[in-house]
């Protein structure tokens, strides 16, 4: 038996015309799939005093949003759309690892990479349009115009970091347990995907806090990100 | 000794000398936020927040040293 373990390829499962399809398009469009049809169930027939699916709809929505606010400090809702799906797309997937047989998507780092230029383009719009043209550009001046590089590089190296950071957590647990499996036995790698739960609802958390604090932080006028 | 004996010597070295600072930094981070939490219980959401948004700055140095060993171990340019 050998340990066969890449971090960085990607299994091809079938091909669409030329264009290879992998293991984590598949769970990603899946994942996609559900959410969708969980919010059209839920919000189908929306009353004021609505079912458990709606409630429970409403709440996480409400509780993403008060987070929003918090980190923020200004009303949520416009970046709500972006920031709540990326907070609940991530956690469902980064817990879809522990179902057997799929793989999770972040674990390779196309999707981290993705989704942070997501997150990338996303602040630098919201920066715009909150700020104006000149006023967003001239954020990159301060506190002084030989900052200049200084903070483009500041952006690119944040985005670097975050993509790197969801995709070595959700990758290095990965390979842990495949290198318990190998080398322990069947029932050892049990407590660490236990621990995986928590690592991935946290880092989950963790990119969408910091994703909230770049968009903060693109749009108040004052403060630098 | 070959590049892929000194590479794998690499890839265990960045590892474990990368980890020893942010373990040190986020126990330091770790004891702060508990003692600001028993000082100050009505804030604990607020600091935890923010200690869950440090903990992960901490620990992205670790990461990037992970990254350079996997990049050593599986991506290396200087082998074929």
């Amino acid at each position: 038996m050998k340990l066969q373990l890449h971090p960085l390829q990607t299994e091809t499962w079938f091909h669409i015309g030329p264009v290879p399809i992998s293991a984590e398009v598949v769970v990603t469009w899946a994942i996609m799939a559900v959410l969708v049809l969980v919010s059209w169930l839920g919000m189908r027939q929306a009353q004021v005093r609505g079912g458990w699916l709606q409630s429970t709809l409403e709440v996480t929505v409400e509780a993403i949003a008060d987070q929003i606010k918090a980190v923020i400090r200004s009303e949520p809702w416009p970046y709500l759309p972006l920031l709540g799906t990326l907070f609940i797309y991530l956690a469902c997937a980064n817990l879809s690892g522990v179902l057997p047989g799929v793989v999770a998507p972040t674990a390779h780092i196309e999707t981290p990479a993705a989704l942070t230029i997501i997150v990338f383009f996303s602040v630098q719009f919201y920066g715009f349009k909150e700020q104006g043209f000149r006023g967003y550009l001239k954020r990159y001046l301060e506190p002084n115009p030989l900052l200049l590089p200084l903070n483009l590089l500041s952006q690119i190296t944040r985005s670097f970091s975050l993509m790197v950071r969801l995709f070595g957590n959700m990758m290095s647990h990965e390979f842990i347990i495949a290198i318990v499996l190998f080398l322990a036995g069947l029932f050892v790698p049990v407590p660490f995907m236990l621990l995986g739960i928590l690592i991935g609802l946290i880092q989950a958390f963790i990119f969408t806090v910091l994703a909230t604090v770049y968009v903060g932080g693109a749009v108040r006028a004052t403060e630098a990100g | 000794m070959t590049v892929d004996v000194l590479s794998i010597l690499g890839a265990a070295l960045a590892v474990s000398v990368g980890a020893i600072g942010p373990a040190f930094a986020e126990g330091r981070a770790i004891a702060a936020a508990m003692e600001a939490i028993a000082r100050q219980p009505e804030a604990s959401g607020t600091i935890s927040r923010t200690l869950f948004v440090g903990l992960a700055m901490i620990e992205t140095m670790a990461i990037y040293c992970l990254v350079v060993a996997l990049l050593l171990l599986y991506a290396n340019p200087f082998t074929q």
